[in-house]
């Protein structure tokens, strides 16, 4: 392998770095939105929120993005290809972290909120400063978990013609027919990505651990 | 002359849980500025009363008065019960402070960001302001070094303190404490006992649940012995613990020897 075709590979391994950061970030936001939906005692908020998570929880990921890819133009929105590939992978992440984040506030012990209604602070302030501080807390690990389906989840957006880490391998050992050498190159890449991420979250639940849970 | 009014006045008060009433019309008034104990075996009720004193739980039927202040509900002049708006509860609530079983201090603050927490959160103090108040009640319970530390760096005794000077941050006119030692060690239970005297030294209105038999007759000025959901006796720790005692009360005290009830059965 030439030094040029590794720099594809490299630039390649870069673009799925993006795409699966910004689907991560863009799906914690949204799955804060939906816990919060699931949480509400309104149930014209529960029950779509219910219906949204069993959805992209219970449809693969790979039928969620040609859904969305087909579907988005067939209503008149014409967006590029990536596009589309953020909205499914973000949307499919968003149930899942929706649902880390409610175990999170779950599992909030109910006397740390008697405290504070004893302190005074209203439900308002209790959210801000207690319970969604812990809740997220207890969900570091989930969302490292989470991070690292969602970076290997990404090579499915191949299929609505997104050329990153997978994509650009399979073009490369087709036209080199060195398949095994831009699948292995590939397999390391993505390994090292989830490496670091990896670390990243244990560097992150150390630095929390002085405030976890007594 | 008249009294002075009690601290809190409760009237008739029932609390059921589904089927099951727990307590059964409790009559009684907590004196300003003395220590209350109540005392009683397990599931007669003394916690959930401390609970309905502190409106996280709520009375099926009766008032509490807190401060002259009717908490939670106020009876109407036909009788029936009318709920207060949340801004009354609250207001009324702020009179009173709460130490629980297990501490629950927030795990993600400090010692002093636990303290500060309301100060700034609810009474919009400045941080410094905050900040000042706090080590002064850090310091009331001798913990100002331990001001960095987060609850899971501190020992249970620290943590209960620390959870007092969090109520006495607050200045409450009552502090209600919930069988405050019942989760530590028993080598640490004396330096929370110590602080709650001195609490109780300073004049503090203190309502104490507690099994340390041995603490309730030293420090409460007043004893309250539940059983079955019913006040069955209540009085300075002199007369009820002296012979002749109640006999309920005696096979009570008989199962708590080592909590320091084995020098009040002895005989003299």
């Amino acid at each position: 392998m030439t030094a040029r075709l590794f720099e594809l590979m490299l630039k390649a391994a870069g673009y799925t770095v993006v795409i699966s950061v910004a689907s991560i970030g863009i799906g914690l936001l949204v799955g804060i939105l939906v816990c919060a939906a699931k949480l509400s005692p309104r149930p014209w908020l529960r029950w779509p929120a219910g219906v949204f998570v069993s959805f992209f929880r219970g449809v693969p990921l790979l039928v969620q993005l040609l859904l969305i890819y087909n579907l988005l133009p067939a209503v008149g929105i014409v967006v590029p290809s990536v596009v589309a590939a953020l909205v499914g992978l973000s949307l499919c992440t968003a149930a899942y972290q929706a649902e880390n984040l409610r175990g999170g506030f779950a599992s909030v012990p109910r006397g740390l909120l008697e405290a504070a209604d004893m302190a005074g602070l209203s439900p308002w302030q209790q959210f801000r400063r207690i319970r969604a501080p812990i809740a997220l807390r207890l969900t570091v690990p989930a969302l490292v978990n989470e991070a690292i389906l969602i970076l290997k989840a990404s090579s499915l957006v191949s299929v609505v013609g997104v050329i990153e880490l997978t994509r650009t391998a399979q073009n490369l050992a087709a036209s080199t027919y060195e398949p095994l050498l831009f699948y292995s190159v590939a397999g390391g890449l993505y390994l090292a990505i989830n490496w670091i991420v990896a670390g990243g979250g244990a560097l992150a639940e150390r630095g929390l651990r002085r405030g976890r849970l007594a | 002359m008249t009294l002075p009014a009690p601290a809190i006045a409760i009237r008739r008060l029932c609390k059921s849980y589904g089927q099951t009433e727990v307590l059964h019309g409790i009559d009684l008034e907590i004196a300003r500025g003395a220590t209350t104990c109540l005392i009683g075996p397990s599931g007669s009720g003394k916690s959930t009363l401390l609970r309905c004193i502190a409106f996280l739980e709520e009375a099926t039927s009766g008032t509490i008065l807190v401060n002259g202040q009717p908490l939670g509900f106020e009876e109407q002049a036909d009788g029936r019960r009318r709920r207060l708006p949340q801004a009354r509860i609250r207001e009324v609530r702020s009179g009173i402070g709460m130490v629980f079983q297990q501490f629950n201090l927030w795990p993600h603050m400090t010692a002093l960001g636990n303290v500060t927490e309301a100060l700034v959160t609810v009474q919009g103090l400045s941080r410094r302001e905050a900040g000042e108040r706090g080590m002064a009640q850090l310091r009331r319970v001798g913990l100002e070094a331990r001001a960095r530390h987060y609850p899971s760096e501190l020992s249970g005794g620290q943590q209960q303190r620390v959870a007092i000077a969090r109520a006495l941050a607050l200045e409450p006119k009552i502090l209600l404490f919930d069988e405050p030692t019942a989760s530590l060690d028993p080598e640490l239970t004396g330096e929370v006992l110590n602080v709650m005297r001195d609490l109780g030294d300073e004049g503090m209105t203190m309502v104490v649940v507690t099994h340390e038999i041995g603490f309730a007759a030293t420090v409460g000025q007043r004893i309250v012995f539940l059983d079955h959901g019913r006040v069955l006796l209540n009085g300075p720790p002199a007369e009820l613990f002296a012979p002749p005692r109640h006999p309920r009360l005696t096979q009570f005290l008989e199962t708590y020897l080592d909590r320091g009830a084995a020098m009040l059965l002895k005989p003299a």
